[in-house]
């Protein structure tokens, strides 16, 4: 999809003409992925944005194989993962990460912070006794700021933002390659969430990582996304750079996502214009696919509507 | 909300800017570590009423467990020479176990009458055929345990793995077994019971396999309720992105979390097994003669109720403390496990 | 300005296994009429047990130690729960989080948003009706006429946060509370039902208290906003004053934790630490160990409110005239200087500057 010029990075993640419906064929079926494709670079940060229900996390766990995709494939390293055979499927396991939302439901109550973040350890047989095992759990402490003498407590007596570093040391315990962050901050305080952000970015350059990072919140995808992708009702609608769908936002969803967000500054929200979207465009029944407006920035579009929103490219040209 | 300069004093150094912070200092967590059961034991010790039935309880498996060793006299010797001795204790200093009944408007010293030799006596009487009432009943409360002991394995062994599978695999086989379940159900317990006399003399064995057949299913339904939800929770997600097999989540994560669950239904069904025992040995479907159980000394008592009520007002209180202990115990446990609130 | 609802030394504690939380310590503030005063501050700082102590909802082991709550004369902690009960219903009511929990879901709407009508005010069930048809109408239910009848589940998420409003609007109360009424929303439409609100407020008249975490929904909604932390009111100001001319560190450092769309900087500023167990509060000012800011005398005496200007106090010690002059994050000095320029050019209003120190 993306322009295959020589500095191309490698392609970590591929996602081709993924489906994920639930209760297929059924009265209540969800088409909660609708045909989506899009590759991830290694090293980058891939951001994806979204209404509630538009389908962010379900496309995360699909690609984590939580879920067997209803169609379409998903590559890892070139390697379909359906495809991954039972006994290579542990070493897969620990490439790929989650880091999750609810910083209170996504950590068992009844285990002490150390056997959480020793769960991978454990499950890999990453060390081989029980001293090398805490010398691991303190280092992983160490990397996401909490204090050694945490290991033995239990994650109620924690705030949200220490859980979520507490889920974040989990997912870094099998040293992973990449990572797909569902939410990570949405659920935490202001104060709280550069925090978090901040750690994702140091341990991202110390290690290499590549993110799948998704979010509600605009602006922080903004900030810490390479590239991004707007997704609405189980499709994505815009991808390209961060700066791009920012500052030359081309499809009306998008522009209407962008019109909506609070910033923290009186004077512009009281002169805010907003754009409402009328979500009728998408179901006049035409065929569309992600099409290259401009190079590295795609808009889902019919074939007609190609050369208007290229237009509308222009004018940001101009400007 | 204005100014309020109150007697702030100042020194020298007030106004010198803190160079180092101890952010870790502060992070420190103070409250002492309480596991998630320490703290549930914590609100469980408040309650007192479920506090008072635990003790109780305790007691009467203490006792149970004597009886299985010791009991006063033989609980199944008949000496007929002593029949229908009231309650004595000692030397017959404490009023209502004195020895002595009222017959026909005229207090009369039993024990004398029936020659018993000083220094024998019997704590709660003696019923028709002259067995002591004392060592029936610590044998018929440890039947019960034991009935109740049962019930719980039969929760454990049966209900709660046939929950977890149901709930874990889900789809069809979760459908599969639930249909399952609605048709052995469906069938009253009593009719599986007569339906075993058929097969079996009437004892222990019939109603163990009675209870075995449906006694779980509430456990069942329950685990596999629970089951459900927890296996969308994210630490649970976390654990199969890890890796980790659906057996050692189920081990790790999902029994841990359903442990509250498990625990307060077995407190339930133990004082229903206990209750359908007595109601079947009363009805005379349940343990024969001459073994002692609640039921059958609820069912001799109360043919002599109106003459000598001893025989039946001990029983009764035993198997209703029994079963309010129980019940008050799992009430309590509920709430500790299940704070609605959090204080 | 005329007072609505005048909030003094109100302290709240809680009784716990593990101590007393001193929850609210102190906190007095008021509403003037027809205003929407904005409370922002992290999660736990007591943003909704204070409004709580408003309406008479706190927890069975809460007690208010101190202060009083003045509405219309009437001192609402020493009102009998029946009097309580008429407020609550006709004079103040209150939004809810979470909209999914706040309707009965076995109920049509049409009812339950007449319900309060038809529990305060002596309307025929008729003409009650007539009202929830028409604030359904105003709160922008398309159709309300025919969609009276349906279920809570037969709407989306943004339509049942607007029964919600519906609801608590529906009586006309002059105090209307919405505690995080955003929150569990999408920015889409966290704006609409902001866009709302505002319309409601000209066309009904209510002056509103707004909780919030999120700064930028504070932005658009505020005439004035109170700045809570560990329990405490740290800072207050008119909605300019605070986003363009914060005083207290804390402030800055929630106005600086924040991503604009053109931040790109490698780093956020980030503020370091977690805000203080409320078992133990600290003596001085409760943010002095994650201000970098930080003085000897924060750590030991808790800071006056200083007067920046006449709607405008912060209680932090570097408004002192003692304290050393410091410069604030290169964030906040932008916002300081745009501040400046905006009340030159007379597109804001400054108020008269005075008391202590005026903080520039
Ligand atoms: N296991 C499931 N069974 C049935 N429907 C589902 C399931 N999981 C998700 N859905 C549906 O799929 C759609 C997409 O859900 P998804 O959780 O991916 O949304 P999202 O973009 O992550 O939203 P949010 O921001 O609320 O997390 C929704 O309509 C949801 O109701
Ligand atoms: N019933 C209660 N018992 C004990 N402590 C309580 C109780 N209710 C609230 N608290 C404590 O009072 C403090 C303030 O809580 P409050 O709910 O007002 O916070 P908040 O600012 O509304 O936070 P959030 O943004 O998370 O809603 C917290 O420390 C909380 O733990
Ligand atoms: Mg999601
Ligand atoms: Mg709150």
């Amino acid at each position: 999809m993306a322009n295959d010029s020589q500095a191309t990075p490698k392609k970590l993640i591929e996602v081709k003409h993924l489906k994920q419906y639930f209760n297929a064929g059924r009265p209540n079926e969800v088409k909660a992925i609708d045909d989506i494709s899009f590759d991830i670079y290694e090293g980058e940060t891939f951001g994806l944005v979204g209404e509630s229900g538009s389908g962010k996390s379900t496309t995360g766990r699909s690609i984590i194989r939580l879920y067997n995709p209803t169609s379409g494939e998903i590559k890892f390293y070139g390697e379909d993962i359906s495809k991954i055979k039972h006994k290579d499927m542990l070493k897969f396991r620990r490439e790929m990460q989650m880091i999750f939302q609810d910083p209170y439901a996504s950590l068992n109550p009844r285990m002490k912070v150390k056997d959480i973040i020793a769960e991978g350890l454990d499950i890999h047989h990453l060390v081989k006794n029980d001293e090398e095992r805490d010398a691991r759990v303190n280092e992983l402490l160490d990397l996401v700021g909490l204090s050694r003498d945490h290991a033995t407590r239990y994650p109620h007596e924690f705030s949200g933002g220490q859980r979520q570093r507490i889920g974040i040391a989990r997912a870094l315990a099998v040293e992973p390659k990449f990572i797909i962050a569902d939410e990570p901050i949405s659920a935490l305080d202001v104060s709280i969430q550069a925090q978090v952000v901040n750690l994702l970015r140091d341990i991202q350059k110390e290690q290499n990582l590549t993110y799948l990072f998704i979010a509600h919140d605009l602006s922080m995808v903004k900030y810490i996304s390479d590239r991004i992708a707007v997704m609405h009702n189980g499709r994505l609608m815009e991808l390209s750079t961060a700066s791009e769908v920012y500052d030359h936002p081309l499809h009306p969803y998008t522009k209407s996502l962008l019109s909506a967000v609070p910033l923290p500054d009186p004077m512009y929200e009281r002169n805010r214009h907003r754009k409402p979207y009328d979500d009728s465009i998408e179901h006049d029944g035409k065929e569309r696919s992600l099409k290259e407006i401009v190079p590295g920035h795609f808009v889902l579009a019919t074939d007609e509507e190609v050369s208007l929103y290229q237009a509308s490219a222009e004018e940001y040209n101009e400007k | 909300m204005a100014d309020n300069s109150t007697d702030i004093k100042f020194n020298e150094n007030s106004f010198k800017k803190i160079e180092k912070h101890n952010v870790d200092e502060q992070e420190k967590i103070s409250a002492p570590s309480l596991t998630f059961f320490q703290d549930a034991v914590r609100r469980l010790k408040k309650n007192k009423a479920a506090v008072i039935s635990f003790w109780l309880l305790a007691l009467i498996v203490v006792f149970s467990i004597i009886s299985i060793w010791w009991t006063p006299s033989d609980p199944n010797a008949q000496h007929v020479a002593y029949a229908n001795l009231p309650p004595k204790i000692a030397n017959g200093q404490i009023p209502g176990f004195t020895g002595k009944a009222n017959v026909g408007g005229r207090i009369v010293d039993k024990y004398a009458q029936a020659k018993v030799p000083s220094g024998t006596y019997y704590v709660l009487g003696t019923d028709y055929l002259g067995r002591d009432l004392f060592s029936r009943l610590m044998k018929g409360i440890a039947l019960s345990l034991l009935i109740g002991f049962l019930a719980t394995l039969f929760d454990l062994v049966i209900g709660v793995p046939y929950g977890v599978v149901s709930g874990w695999k889900g789809g069809r086989v979760d459908t599969l077994m639930q249909r399952f379940i609605e048709i052995i159900s469906s069938i009253p317990n009593l009719v599986i019971v007569i339906l075993m006399l058929l097969l079996f003399t009437p004892g222990l064995g019939s109603i163990v396999v009675a209870m075995g057949i449906t006694g779980w299913i509430t456990m069942a339904r329950l685990v596999r309720a629970e089951t459900l939800t927890l296996k969308t929770q994210e630490y649970v997600l976390a654990a199969r992105t890890l890796g980790e097999s659906p057996f050692k989540i189920a081990i790790k994560h999902l029994v841990p979390n359903l442990s509250s669950t498990i625990i307060i239904q077995t407190m339930f069904s133990i004082p229903t097994a206990i209750f359908f025992e007595a109601f079947l040995s009363f009805i005379g479907i349940g343990i024969p003669a001459p073994n002692a159980s609640l039921g059958t000394l609820l069912s001799d008592g109360q043919k002599t109720f109106r003459f000598l009520p001893y025989q039946m007002w001990y029983p009764a209180a035993a198997i209703s403390i029994i079963m309010i202990a129980f019940n008050l115990l799992a009430d309590g446990l509920r709430d500790a496990f299940d704070p609605k609130t959090q204080e | 300005m005329e007072k609505i609802l005048d909030v003094k030394d109100l302290q709240i504690n809680f009784d716990t296994f593990a101590g007393q939380v001193k929850a609210i310590r102190n906190v007095s503030f008021h509403l003037n009429k027809g205003e929407t005063l904005a409370i922002v501050g992290e999660s736990g700082s007591g943003k909704s047990v204070t409004v709580r102590s408003i309406m008479g909802l706190l927890a069975n082991n809460a007690h208010v130690d101190n202060g009083s709550i003045d509405f219309k004369g009437k001192d609402l902690l020493k009102a009998t729960p029946r009097e309580l009960e008429s407020i609550r219903g006709n004079d103040i009511s209150m939004i809810f989080q979470d909209p999914m929990t706040s309707l009965d879901p076995t109920m049509p709407i049409g009812k339950q948003v007449a319900e309060p009508l038809l529990i305060h005010g002596s309307m025929s069930k008729k003409k009650a009706m007539a009202r929830a048809e028409e604030v359904l109408e105003l709160v922008g239910i398309t159709n309300a006429k025919n969609r009276m009848k349906d279920y809570p589940h037969q709407f989306s998420g943004g339509q049942r946060q607007r029964i919600v409003i519906a609801i608590s609007i529906v009586n006309y109360p002059e105090v209307l509370i919405a505690d995080e009424p955003t929150t569990a929303l999408d920015v889409t439409i966290q704006a609409q039902i902001i866009d709302l609100m505002k319309e409601l407020q000209n066309k009904i008249e209510t002056s509103i208290i707004f909780i919030t975490h999120d700064l930028g929904v504070v932005a658009g909604i505020a005439d004035r906003v109170a700045v809570m932390y560990a329990g405490k009111i740290i800072e207050y100001g008119s909605v300019d004053e605070i986003f363009y001319n914060p005083q207290h560190p804390y402030t800055w450092g929630l106005l600086n934790s924040m991503p604009t769309l053109d931040t790109s900087s490698d780093r956020l500023y980030a503020i370091p630490g977690t805000p203080p167990n409320l078992l133990n509060p600290p003596a001085g000012d409760a943010f002095a160990p994650r201000n970098p800011y930080a003085m000897q005398i924060d750590y030991e005496q808790m800071p006056p409110f200083y007067k920046v200007t006449d709607t405008h106090y912060a209680a932090t010690w570097l408004l002192d005239p003692q304290a050393p002059k410091v410069e604030p994050p290169a964030a906040i000095k932008k916002r300081q200087e745009e501040y400046h320029q905006l009340v030159a050019e007379g597109k804001i209003q400054s108020s008269v500057k005075g008391g202590a120190k005026d903080g520039e």
